[in-house]
């Protein structure tokens, strides 16, 4: 660097203010790269909000107590309806029950993953089948879920009339929608064991306790958090689903129990959830009944709200439990 | 200290090893399902490609009358019929799933820029929980939302009666449309882009973008050419989860698309935006109940084997496009 | 050259003869440890920057407290200190970097060339006062994109490739850094050594051509070689740039210091030259915590 340390310069009174700088440190550019920043910043909020408070002001237009608790039905006008109890109970019936197959099955994938992850190719396949799951439309997964459940071999898992499987059942959408949740469920499980430092591992396998041990014992309670959160998001994914509903659960408007077994029957049999009960009362559906669809989407809305809460808090919790 | 190492020591106990046995028949079972799925989904479109060939994918004819005839057939026990040009289909997929990819990517780039480094604290305290929750919405409210909100907009203020009569002879504009499908995908997609995108730029190490701010380039200039430039896998990566949910949104876009099996014409001028369509995944849910009838459930099933694969090429694209920003030592 | 951004001042270095005294080395007494790397300074020193009083808090918890002194070029400033004595904070608020921190609040005034650097736009005030950190921070790319950056950025048209490149390649020679990574500039900076990731940082920051540079602990995670060249790059500078490096190895100090800064709790304790501070610390705190590296 040549600088011309000794290069006269006329001495002026005053310090000299470089304008050219400041010019030349903000280019017009810059200016309109940032200004559309905060343009489409603004525009963004502008339309959450527009979204939000039109389904807030929507749903509480039309929700009643009495939606809940009464069955739907078929008609043409607000009062033949009647309310939205089976597609809710549907709702959290197909939700857990998803989410009783998606989170063990998603802890065990997830610890394998990160705790054993032997032989190298299998976790690398493995890897990239979760992601290629997480990327499959859940319209093909139901599509792929008809050829399983209307197999005579698993007849017994919905209604069948004289060897013909129609393949809807609870424990049809339930399955499929698992594979909805687990991409979730894995990413969370893997994300909390990782976070925990390997001398943690360490000091326990140095008393001598057994890989299997320290997982169950140590791993898996400190990553508890992130188990909590992926199983809260899996649930809001599942119950925010609707093709798999309207083709593995038949999208009834009530329960249609097979068989006589008072819990059973009803597994076995169809039925509907609030995403499908809004999709037929939309406009384009079969119900058309706007007023009751924007009910159901307020109340589903406050369901997926309060799942992303839970999800915050407990996230939240665990991230002020740092090691180190 | 032991000199063997712990994984080594511990993988001979027998407890850990039917632990690892265990999951791992697990994870086995997992990969065999989905093996499963791409095999049965495959096989059950064959009949639909290999009758087709090529001009599956092209166009001729109307696709829905083509809907129709192979339904029937296969309901009334008929020689069953095949012949399907999906063209108005894909190309419906195509340009909804490209137009609104397009704007979701631009603006929640520069949406994510403006919430991680530009926006007040408050205003980013408050946008930050909304997006996720935004993000986790289901479609079928984005739907209702489409279809009772923008549909009737765009039909009343958008399409003129005189644009109407001008393709009244092909299709009829009633609001359902190109516009309203990509506006609605658009929306849906966008939080869940920003989302991830926000993610990944919170995690741009500060010291990088104060090694660059110290060096007097301005704070726009350090948060694109660093910040950005930092978390380019991340953008991939978020780019492709927000195309797989764009191409296999069925219930959405079939609420608003306007679901008539027509291949909008970028010829008809701005006529072209306000023209319905239906894309892949909306068809096989709209003909969901006819599986029963065999030729209709291949012709579904080989909707469903395309859409399979373009999520398969699309996650080894996102892969693929990954590998050389990992050489100078990028975030993944 | 289209490279070089809009004509840096460079003040001519008039002699000054009430400072003309900091190099009065006398070999002798509690230094003898240390030897200096540096020759004699010229003896001519301008006046840069002037810090008046500043104070700077995050929070309630004051970390810099009414802190005055000058920075002169054509003298190597080091500030000393145990750590959490508020060095980096000192430092970070010459280039207003300090701003990037929402908790902390500034008294005070600063000045560069008798201009508050407040009323600067701070873009413009780093492009004079630029700084390099505690730990080496190269960007994510290739050692030559690492110094090209900052000339893309800076120039005021997109610069020429054969100018970039003799720019760049002049530019790592400087730092002394050229030798090594001359075969393949291509290479990813954050796979070089520690050592040449900081002297990458260094060169960046000279890439920026500035008027000031500030060195925060530039070689605290080195080894003895690696730092070794950073301390001659630096005495080198001194007649360039005004100086102003952090350090807690007070030997290095010794070296390389013309003047010498102690802050204790946020208190400038003692000013003066390498010589005085290190010979006959004129506070008792001072004598104490120098004589604690030397004696
Ligand atoms: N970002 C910050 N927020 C709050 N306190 C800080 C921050 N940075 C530094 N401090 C505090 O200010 C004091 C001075 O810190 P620093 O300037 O880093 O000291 P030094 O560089 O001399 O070790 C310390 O007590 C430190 O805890
Ligand atoms: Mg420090």
């Amino acid at each position: 660097m040549s600088a011309p340390a000794t290069a006269p310069a006329p001495r002026s009174p005053e310090p000299t203010v470089r304008r050219d700088h400041a010019s030349a440190a903000w280019r017009l550019r810059d200016r309109i790269g940032l200004g559309f920043a905060w343009l489409l910043g603004l525009l963004f909020c502008a339309i959450t909000s527009a979204i939000v408070i039109y389904l807030l002001v929507q749903g509480i237009k039309y929700v009643r107590p009495e939606l809940f608790v009464t069955h739907p039905a078929a008609g043409f006008s607000e009062r033949e309806t009647g309310g939205f109890l089976d597609p809710l109970v549907g709702t959290f019936l197909v939700g857990l029950m998803a989410m009783g197959i998606a989170l063990p099955l998603g802890l065990a994938i997830g610890v394998w993953l990160s705790e054993f992850g032997r032989p190298f190719p299998l976790a690398r396949m493995a890897e990239s089948t979760i992601e290629m799951i997480a990327g499959t439309p859940s319209i093909v997964l139901a599509l792929f879920g008809t050829l399983i459940f209307q197999s005579p071999a698993l007849g017994f898992l919905s209604r069948s009339v004289g060897g013909l499987v129609f393949g809807r059942s609870f424990f049809a959408a339930a399955t499929v929608l698992s594979f909805v949740a687990l991409p979730l469920v894995v990413a969370s499980v893997r994300e909390g064991l990782q976070a925990i430092p390997g001398h943690v591992r360490e000091a326990s396998y140095a008393v001598g306790k057994t890989k299997a041990t320290t997982t169950r014992r140590i791993l898996l309670p400190a990553a508890r958090p992130s188990v909590i959160t992926g199983a809260l998001l899996g649930f809001g994914r599942v119950i925010g689903d609707t093709a798999i509903i309207v083709i593995l659960l038949g999208a009834t408007l009530r329960f249609d129990g097979v068989g006589s077994t008072p819990v059973l029957s009803t597994l076995r049999g169809t039925g509907g959830t609030l995403t499908t009960y809004i999709f037929q009362n939309a406009p384009t559906g079969e119900g058309n009944q706007p007023a009751k669809a924007y009910a159901a989407a307020f109340v589903l809305l406050m369901l997926v709200l309060v799942l992303n809460v839970g999800a915050d808090v407990v996230g939240r919790k665990g991230k002020a439990l740092r090691w180190s | 200290m032991d000199a063997t190492p712990p994984s080594r020591l511990f993988a001979l106990r027998g407890s850990d090893q039917r632990a690892e046995l265990m999951l791992g028949a697990l994870v086995f079972g997992v990969l065999a399902v989905v093996a499963a799925m791409l095999v049965f989904v495959f096989q059950e479109a064959w009949p639909s490609f290999s009758h087709n060939g090529l001009h599956w994918f092209g166009s001729g004819g109307s696709v829905d009358r083509q809907i129709e005839a192979i339904f029937t057939s296969g309901d009334l026990k008929r020689r069953p019929v095949y012949t399907f040009h999906a063209w108005p289909l894909l190309w419906s997929t195509l340009l909804i799933t490209g137009l609104a990819v397009l704007i979701a990517f631009v603006s929640s780039l520069f949406v994510a820029v403006f919430i991680v480094e530009f926006a007040p604290d408050w205003m980013r305290a408050v946008l930050e929980p909304v997006v996720r929750l935004l993000a986790s919405v289901p479609s079928v409210i984005y739907g209702l939302l489409g279809v009772l909100v923008v549909v009737p907009f765009i039909g009343n203020h958008l399409i003129s009666e005189h644009s109407k009569a001008s393709v009244a002879y092909i299709v009829s504009l009633s609001g359902y449309s190109l516009l309203a499908a990509v506006v609605i995908l658009t929306v849906m997609i966008a939080p869940i882009m920003i989302a991830v995108f926000v993610n990944g730029l919170r995690a741009v190490p500060r010291s990088w973008l104060e090694g660059s701010l110290a060096l007097g380039i301005n704070e726009w200039r350090t948060f694109w050419k660093i910040g950005v430039r930092t978390a380019r896998p991340v953008l991939v990566a978020g780019t492709v989860l927000g195309v797989a949910r764009a191409l296999g949104e069925a219930i959405m876009l079939a609420m608003v698309s306007g679901s008539v099996g027509f291949a909008p014409n970028p010829g008809d001028g701005l006529i072209f935006f306000v023209e319905p369509s239906r894309p892949l995944a909306a068809t096989i849910l709209q003909n969901a109940e006819e599986l029963a009838s065999p030729p209709m459930r291949h012709t579904l099933f080989a909707i469903a084997a395309v859409l399979l694969f373009s999520a398969a090429m699309l996650s080894f694209t996102g892969w693929v496009v990954k590998q050389p920003m990992k050489r100078y030592g990028v975030r993944a | 050259m289209e490279l070089t951004p809009p004509p840096v001042r460079r003040l001519p270095l008039d002699p000054a003869p009430g400072r003309g005294d900091a190099d009065g080395h006398r070999p002798g007494a509690p230094l003898d440890g240390a030897r200096r790397r540096r020759a004699p300074s010229s003896g001519f020193a301008t006046d840069r920057m002037q810090v008046e009083d500043v104070s700077i808090a995050y929070g309630r918890k004051l970390a810099v407290d009414r802190v005055s002194l000058p920075i002169r070029q054509g003298e190597v400033l080091a500030l000393i200190g145990p750590s959490g004595c508020g060095k980096t904070t000192l430092l970070r608020s010459l280039n207003r970097l300090t701003e990037l921190t929402s908790t902390a609040s500034f008294k005070g005034s600063i000045t560069l060339d008798g201009a508050d650097i407040t009323r600067l736009e701070p873009t413009a005030l780093r492009r004079r006062v630029t700084m390099v950190f505690q730990q080496p921070n190269p960007f994510p790319m290739s050692v030559f994109d690492n110094i090209a950056y900052v000339l893309r950025e800076q120039a005021a048209r997109r610069p020429k490739r054969a100018a970039l490149n003799r720019r760049v390649r002049e530019v790592l020679a400087h730092a002394g850094l050229l030798d090594e990574v001359e075969h393949d500039l291509r290479h990813p900076a954050l796979r070089l050594s520690g050592g040449q990731q900081q002297r990458l940082c260094i060169a960046r920051a000279l890439a920026a051509d500035p008027e000031v540079l500030l060195l925060d602990e530039p070689c605290s995670a080195l080894d003895p070689q690696s730092t070794q060249v950073i301390e001659d790059l630096i005495v080198k500078l001194r007649e360039q740039v005004a100086v102003v490096i952090v350090t807690h190895n007070l030997q290095q100090a010794y070296r390389i210091a013309d003047y010498v800064a102690f802050m204790y709790l946020g208190e400038l304790v003692e000013y003066g030259s390498a010589t005085q501070v290190f010979g006959a610390p004129r506070e008792q705190r001072t004598r104490e915590y120098v004589s604690g590296a030397f004696g």
